[in-house]
């Protein structure tokens, strides 16, 4: 449609062939209508989710042409011919990816919400950076909040995967991060 | 070598830290809804949808107190898309979370009390036309006389920003006396007074709420909600709405995080089932972040006067606490939480004698409610901060001095709280050691400090919201021929793991794997009640209901198995999906063998479990608030370092222990104490939801300073600093095999361990939270000037609390009962809640 043919309070539509998680999609919506909205309301991709439509914290990041980008700052009209990737894109078949089994374990996703931004971000970060140090995940995710778990199990999850991904079998999380420290004066009873 | 985590791996034959024996109880397992939760397969609120679903917005009042002249649809009506409105009159009932606060209506009907009171409701093809039909409506108001502060709600008793209340605009007011307080202070060697504040803050969950509501007949609505207590959204819907209950079904959805700020009924609830009643149409409205800080319910701003007799050895002998909460504008939990800002402050060391005055006064802000601790943070932080004062002046360590005076296990307080299991000691003894406490407190170099603080919470509330004797919670098993077990719980899930907790307790009993559970949770038409996942009960309560429920499935399908054995039904052992003879375990069969068993002997098989906590000794008016039945309790060093020059102060390091009874799954409580240290953090350093004033020309209104995630400040990140955790398990008999919670109890010792660790670092005092850089500035520049070194409120307000009620305490040979009832002005019975039969019924 031209944008010469709107009528008041309607919005001028575009048509766009969107590429997500390696599928093609044909699909119409506004012009201003942002890459969230229309992952979740067009595509009934809903595992991308949204906790302040304003990039201030994390929750909607998905991932364009390998790269973590806020999906409710990001116009859908200008993602054509780019390779959109979500949550629901990580899965192998009905194999967990290791960050996903990994996350699912440690219990590094609580409620959840936050989870699938933190997830591709850190898939992202591990395809450029297949063994971060500590401080260069915390960098990597310092833009996407999560409320429930205090970081530290999303940490620790990530390096298990990224342990997995490298083809480290042997590496496994701290004993204490599932168990807690080991009581002091019971000569680390837990170790 | 690490133990496998899957649960379809073979399960790690490790006993439990206390040495018990479980199959699956105290190991670490992958949580019910883990793999749903990291493929987005979790179905929020607001990533349902249904065919022909239609949205709706509030139009939120832009004045913080007025009254409504009109409301203008014309413009509004004319925009495209849209299909219909609500306004107040359509919901006179009003409604409210507490029996004792019905004050607030789906849609204002008069006035509006907030900036965000919602005033009319729209709804409209696209969530699009129904934003900007909602800008297209005109609401005129008269703006009525502002109150910002507890100070002005004081000084201002009249005009009222509500009709109900204790006096004026003093929504809550009391006073009482436990013991001979006088005499306790006469005791002392010395008496110590500070005043402190605790800032509001807010839940800040990620996941904005949104509600979903559709009708299936004329008369009947389905809610699907954020909802952290969908049985009392229910109650409040059938007020308002004016159906039965029956015809009224609420779903909460798994919550995106709720920490207290879920489980009020809300405005844009009602109003959805309204609307789809209306329409005929599913509808649905998710909040927007900025409403979200509307919806508020958070942490109560409280201040502080703290009073205490104190003997040379350190002993407390006597404690007057007074705290003033400013309530914001309606009742929601308040007078449960003013209740909580004096109620716990004697289970963690002896208080013989202890008088507590509280108000809560409403002023024209979003309305406070319970967050993560409800009510108990701000007291607990004055007294920690309080003792670490104490035991300086007294040149004492404040560890030790802790040390002496615990609470015993098995002992009733001088409030008559019934304390169970005591783990505080050991909590102390594990941060202190693996701190290097002895050597490094006080001895650090300048700008470098620990600092210690203690806490306790409740594992689930004694009493019910509304009177009945009906359980809290409630557990229904179906078991078939296939082996498989079918779990009705109507426990809400909002993160902290309840599913799990429900069906590992439950596959423990039944010796089957955790897949081959089946949960079905929070939905009101096919679950037994649950009251809501607040109060840290859901482990103790829904847990005890798990047990039972389990207990008695075991037992049938024992008989049916025993019979076919031909061994006693009670020598039989149900583990690793088997039934067997304990004494000769070839002696069995597979739990679905036993099941089919059972079936065929006793028909469709069902089970139940209840829980209903154990009665409370307190019988005075206010004994309803603080019971539980297990308490737990934590225990925090933090290391801090902080720039004198610039007040810029960094924590290093948290160690924190806390006595969880038994864990049902370490992982998960490890996940629980990191978050409490977390958003303790966040509240000690940074988080304060507060207001600003506009300029009188521009009404005078006041208004969110920041109601957006940029400006509200949380920790991300790269602000976390190591954490040491210590799982303390001293089993508690009243906890489903020994469990107690974990949510809320390690947030507790965070904010005062941050204040002390300041103090130890530069030696001046910062007595309110959050603190900011300047305040330590201001203190340290105050100390070199000669004056106090410290950096807080100067006074309380002056309020007359009338005679206290005077409760004899066990040691005075009380019985639980107030001995001065008419003299103090206060109506008989223990608590908050009506004790009227009909508030059984249903909304009031």
């Amino acid at each position: 449609m031209d944008s010469q043919d709107q009528k008041a309070g309607e919005h001028q539509q575009v048509f766009r062939l969107l590429n997500v998680n390696g599928e093609p999609h044909q699909t119409g919506f506004s012009v201003h209508h942002s890459l969230l909205e229309v992952l979740r309301e067009q595509l009934n991709l809903t595992g991308t989710k949204h906790g302040c439509e304003l990039g201030e914290c994390g929750t909607c990041t998905v991932l364009i042409d390998g790269q973590p980008v806020l999906s409710c700052l990001e116009l859908a009209a200008e993602c054509e011919g780019r390779e959109i990737t979500t949550v629901e894109g990580m899965m192998n078949g009905n194999d967990l990816h290791p960050l996903q089994e990994a996350f699912a374990d440690l219990g590094a996703a609580q409620c959840g919400y936050c989870t699938p931004g933190i997830l591709v971000t850190a898939k992202a970060l591990l395809e450029e950076n297949p063994e971060p140090t500590r401080d260069e995940i915390v960098s990597a995710l310092a833009g996407n909040l999560c409320r429930c778990t205090g970081y530290h199990k999303i940490l620790e999850g990530i390096e298990w995967a990224a342990a997995k991904m490298r083809g480290d079998n042997d590496y496994t999380p701290p004993k204490e991060a599932i168990y807690g420290d080991p009581l002091p004066g019971e000569g680390g009873s837990h170790a | 070598m690490h133990e496998p985590l899957d649960p379809s791996k073979k399960q790690d034959q490790r006993k439990s830290p206390t040495g018990r024996d479980f199959n699956l109880v105290g190991k670490p397992f992958r949580r019910v809804d883990g793999r749903a939760k990291v493929t987005g397969q979790t179905r929020f609120a607001d990533d349902l949808s249904f065919p022909r679903m239609v949205h709706m917005k509030l139009v939120r009042s832009t004045v913080p107190h007025a009254r409504i002249v009109d409301i203008d649809l014309s413009e509004a009506e004319k925009m495209p898309g849209v299909l219909g409105f609500l306004t107040g009159e359509s919901m006179p009932n009003p409604f409210g979370i507490l029996p004792v606060s019905q004050d607030e209506h789906a849609l204002c009907v008069d006035k509006v009390r907030f900036v965000g009171d919602p005033v009319v409701a729209v709804a409209a093809l696209t969530e699009e036309q129904a934003y900007e039909a909602s800008l297209a409506v005109k609401v005129e108001y008269e703006s009525l006389e502002t109150i910002a502060t507890v100070e002005e709600a004081v000084a201002t008793p009249e005009p009222r920003i509500h009709d109900y209340g204790d006096e004026g605009n003093l929504h809550k007011k009391l006073s009482m006396q436990f013991g001979d307080t006088d005499a306790g202070f006469e005791e002392a060697d010395e008496i110590f007074e500070d005043v402190m504040y605790f800032e509001g803050n807010t839940h800040l969950p990620m996941e904005q709420h949104a509600t979903v509501a559709l009708t299936e007949e004329v008369d009947r609505v389905t809610v699907y909600s954020s909802t952290q207590t969908p049985h009392y959204l229910h109650r409040s819907l059938t007020k308002v709405l004016e159906l039965p209950a029956s015809r009224i079904r609420v779903i909460a959805c798994p919550n995106g995080g709720g920490f207290g700020g879920k489980s009020d009924p809300f405005n844009h609830e009602v109003c959805a089932a309204k609307m789809a009643l209306k329409l005929g149409r599913p509808v649905k409205i998710s909040l927007s972040r900025e409403e979200v800080f509307y919806c508020h319910r958070g942490r109560h701003p409280v201040l502080m006067k703290i009073r205490t007799g104190v003997k040379k050895d350190g002993t407390l002998t006597s404690q007057h606490l007074q705290t003033a909460l400013d309530g914001g504008a309606y009742g929601s939990y308040g007078v449960a939480s003013t209740y909580y800002t004096g109620a716990l402050q004697t289970v963690t060391y002896n208080l013989p004698k202890y008088r507590f005055d509280s108000i809560r006064a409403f002023t024209n802000k979003a309305p406070c409610g319970p967050k993560r601790g409800h009510g108990t943070p701000q007291p607990r932080f004055a007294f920690e901060v309080h003792l670490d004062k104490i035991a300086h002046s007294l040149g004492l360590d404040p560890a030790e001095m802790r040390m002496q005076q615990l609470v015993p296990a098995d002992s009733v307080t001088s409030n008559w709280l019934k304390v169970g299991s005591m783990g505080l000691g050991k909590c102390i003894e594990a941060v202190v050691e693996g701190s290097g406490w002895k050597e490094r407190h006080g001895n650090l170099p300048e700008g470098h400090g620990l600092g210690l603080a203690c806490g306790s919470y409740l594992s689930g509330a004694g009493l019910p919201i509304y009177w009945n004797h009906m359980p809290q919670s409630g557990v229904q098993l179906q078991l078939d021929r296939s082996g498989g077990v079918a779990l009705f719980c109507g426990e809400t899930e909002i993160g902290q793991g309840s599913d799990s907790v429900v069906a590992a307790i439950t596959a423990e009993v039944l010796g089957i794997d955790l897949k081959d559970i089946r949960l079905c949770v929070a939905d009101t038409d096919l679950t037994p009640v649950d009251l809501g996942s607040y109060s840290s009960r859901v482990t103790l309560m829904a847990g005890n209901a798990a047990l039972q429920a389990a207990e008695r499935a075991r037992d049938l399908v024992a008989k049916g198995a025993a019979k076919k054995l031909e061994v006693p039904a009670n020598e039989l052992v149900f583990a690793e999906g088997r039934v067997f003879h304990g004494e000769n375990p070839e002696v069995g069969m597979t739990w679905q063998e036993a099941v089919i068993e059972a079936e065929s002997r006793f028909g469709t098989l069902g089970t139940t479990g209840s829980y209903i906590p154990p009665r409370s000794p307190g019988r005075y008016r206010g004994a309803g608030v603080g019971p539980s039945p297990a308490y737990s309790y934590s225990a925090a060093v933090v290391e801090t370092r902080v720039d004198p020059e610039t007040g810029v102060y960094r924590v290093e390091h948290v160690w924190m222990a806390h006595d969880v009874g038994q864990c049902i799954n370490p992982a998960m409580v490890m996940g629980q104490i990191e978050g409490s240290v977390y958003m303790g953090l966040g509240e000690a350093m940074m988080e304060e939801q507060v207001y600003r004033r506009l300029p009188k020309k521009r009404s005078n209104a006041l208004v969110h300073k920041h109601p957006s995630m940029l400006e509200y400040k949380s920790p991300t990140f790269a602000d976390m600093p190591g954490v040491t955790s210590y799982i303390i398990e001293d089993p508690d008999p009243n906890g489903p095999f020994g469990a107690k919670e974990v949510g809320q109890g390690p947030l507790l010792p965070m904010m005062p361990a941050v204040a002390n660790s300041i103090f130890d670092a530069v030696g001046v005092r910062v007595d309110q939270v959050p603190i900011a850089p300047h305040m330590i500035r201001q203190a340290i520049e105050a100390r070199d000037k000669g004056k106090e070194a410290r950096f807080g409120p100067k006074k309380f307000p002056e309020v007359d609390f009338g005679t206290p009620l005077r409760v004899p305490t066990p040691e005075e040979g009380g019985d639980g009962k107030a001995i001065n009832i008419e003299e103090a002005g206060v109506r008989e019975g223990t608590g908050t809640m009506t004790e009227r039969k009909d508030a059984v019924k249903g909304g009031e």
